[in-house]
């Protein structure tokens, strides 16, 4: 069945520039290797296809079981020149949340 | 140990909470971070039109309250809320405490504004693009490390005024300078550097920017403490917050704000060193207070960053509400006639339907009609008087546009970007200069 990120997991977003960085907690630490086998870059990449332009880098950070995911090319030019009402694009974490994954 | 507080998170942050930290902490250090990426920018401009300002424009109201206290309670005060004139600031300081009977020493750390060493033709971090091609410049700061701030510590100064300094480099200073730990000690610089990227941003560690009802609970949301670490001679350190104060330290807090505007967090740069945030431990000792520990760094880098401001036209803005049936129908005509209306005076216009599709560009295909949608529009120009037009047509849709339309604002702000460069290290000269007060004998405290 599929569910929502949302209810897994949760997020925080951050920028430098017109890079946006997602990190992507799970709640219950046991979810980690199942965040690392479902939320791939790519499949981040696909989600976002109509926010970020450019490539996606995923870091794992098991000590505390957490991923975070860099993102290029995100932000219409950046905090200081966007055109956009979310400059800084500190909503978009819960644009990662709203993607669905396969759970057995 | 020693016991280290961030009483501001931002420029704009919460005033009362330094107070509380500051009287009721038990803090040996006080650290305010106001200093935001344009703001120097926007400080400098303002320094260029009056020499006497440049500083953070809440300096004033956020310290006045603080001088009585510290003053009594012995705590040291480091803050970068001397903007694009940590000089002015530090008199300013000093003037509040003549004026409160406080007997008070202020340093202030220059040598962040490196205007004079850059050139026009230096290429750009962003985009290898020469600084140019971007437009005017109007500031250029590097970002200082901890190394700046020592000689004020060393000077006996009570409160540290500084422009721009790396945010965690404010909280690596004091543990440098009280456990005299050499920066070629790079684990320990790595976890100094952790517990300042942890308290940063104030609030955020406690539960700010974190809640979200019935998923991620914080009680007494309301009355949100600020941070504090208590951190050992061995870099290892305590997160926690004032008893009684409302908000919430937990992993999943403090998990959320380590990997905050983390880039790669194999390798967090600083000018001190570059840290691994991928060997941090955490561990909840008790509700709302957290071990930090087991950081490890690798040799600072060789240039300092530098944060170059420019100026980068104006932006003009208007907004329009539609309700009812159909709401969103009537933004969006109204979205085509501006399009078609200014196509000839802006380039790249932004059309968006706030209520649907604004904030994320994307509604993921949730398809229900909203009952009601505000139109934003928002377009760049190279003089105000042309950026003014955005607005203007906004508004001319309450006789020339779809049926309904209400509550029109409009904006035009001048729009200052930011690009970054790097800098060798041995062209940065940083030095203090100090200011004491002199207060009034009678009022002496």
């Amino acid at each position: 069945m599929k569910k929502k990120l949302y209810d897994l997991a949760h997020s925080r977003a951050g920028d430098k520039g017109n890079t946006l960085i997602l990190s992507l907690i799970p709640y219950d630490e046991q979810d980690y290797n199942l965040l690392c086998e479902q939320v791939t870059a790519e499949k981040v990449k696909e989600h976002l296809k109509e926010i970020v332009e450019g490539h996606i880098i995923r870091y794992e950070v098991p000590n505390i079981a957490a991923l975070q995911f860099t993102c290029h090319q995100a932000l219409l030019g950046g905090v200081t020149t966007s055109l956009s009402i979310d400059t800084h694009g500190k909503s978009l974490s819960f644009a990662l949340l709203e993607m669905e994954i396969d759970i057995d | 140990m020693i016991r280290i507080g961030s009483g501001a998170g931002f420029s704009g942050d919460r005033l009362e909470a330094a107070v509380l930290l500051a009287e009721n902490g038990n803090l040996d250090y006080l650290v305010l971070e106001c200093l935001a990426e344009r703001t120097i920018a926007l400080a400098q401009k303002q320094k260029l039109n009056n020499p006497e300002l440049g500083y953070d424009c809440l300096l004033e109201k956020r310290i006045e309250p603080l001088l009585p206290i510290i003053s009594k309670n012995k705590v040291r005060l480091i803050s970068n809320m001397g903007a694009a004139n940590p000089v002015r600031a530090a008199e300013k300081v000093v003037e509040m405490a003549n004026a409160l009977g406080i007997s008070i020493k202020v340093a202030a750390v220059i040598g962040d504004d490196v205007m004079a060493h850059i050139h026009a033709e230096e290429r750009s971090l962003e985009g290898n693009l020469p600084l140019s091609s971007y437009g005017q410049l109007i500031s250029a700061n590097a970002y200082l490390g901890a190394e700046a701030i020592l000689p004020a510590l060393e000077s006996g100064a009570d409160i540290i005024i500084t422009g721009r300094v790396a945010d965690p480099s404010l909280f690596v200073a004091p543990m440098v300078h009280h456990f005299g730990w050499s920066f070629d000690d790079v684990d320990r610089i790595a976890q100094g550097t952790v517990i300042g990227h942890l308290l940063e941003c104030g609030a955020q560690v406690c539960g700010g920017y974190f809640a979200d009802p019935g998923k991620k609970d914080v009680p007494d949301f309301a009355h949100l403490g600020f941070p504090f670490a208590d951190v050992n001679s061995d870099g290892s350190a305590v997160i926690s917050k004032l008893e009684g104060s409302g908000g919430l330290i937990s992993l999943s807090t403090v998990k959320e704000q380590l990997l905050y505007e983390v880039i790669n967090p194999h390798e967090y740069i600083t000018p001190d060193v570059v840290a691994d945030f991928t060997t941090v431990g955490l561990k909840e000792n008790a509700p709302n207070n957290i071990a930090v520990f087991g950081c490890k760094g690798k040799s600072k880098p060789i240039a300092y960053k530098v944060s170059v401001g420019y100026r980068a036209g104006f932006q003009g803005e208007g907004e329009i509400s539609y309700a009812g049936s159909n709401a969103l129908g009537r933004a969006m005509l109204a979205g085509d006639v501006l399009q078609e209306r200014l196509k000839g005076e802006f380039k790249d216009l932004r059309i968006d339907y706030i209520g649907s599709t604004s904030v994320h560009r994307t509604n993921f295909g949730v398809s229900e009609e909203p009952y009601e949608i505000r139109l934003r529009v928002a377009g760049k120009a190279d003089t105000p008087t042309k950026a003014v037009r955005v607005g203007e047509e906004v508004e001319a849709l309450y006789t020339n546009g779809p049926a309904g339309g209400g509550g029109v604002r409009k904006y035009t702000n001048e729009v200052v970007g930011i690009v970054s460069i790097l800098i060798p290290r041995r062209k940065i000269n940083s030095a203090i200069i100090l200011r004491e007060s002199v207060p009034d004998e009678k009022k002496v405290i």
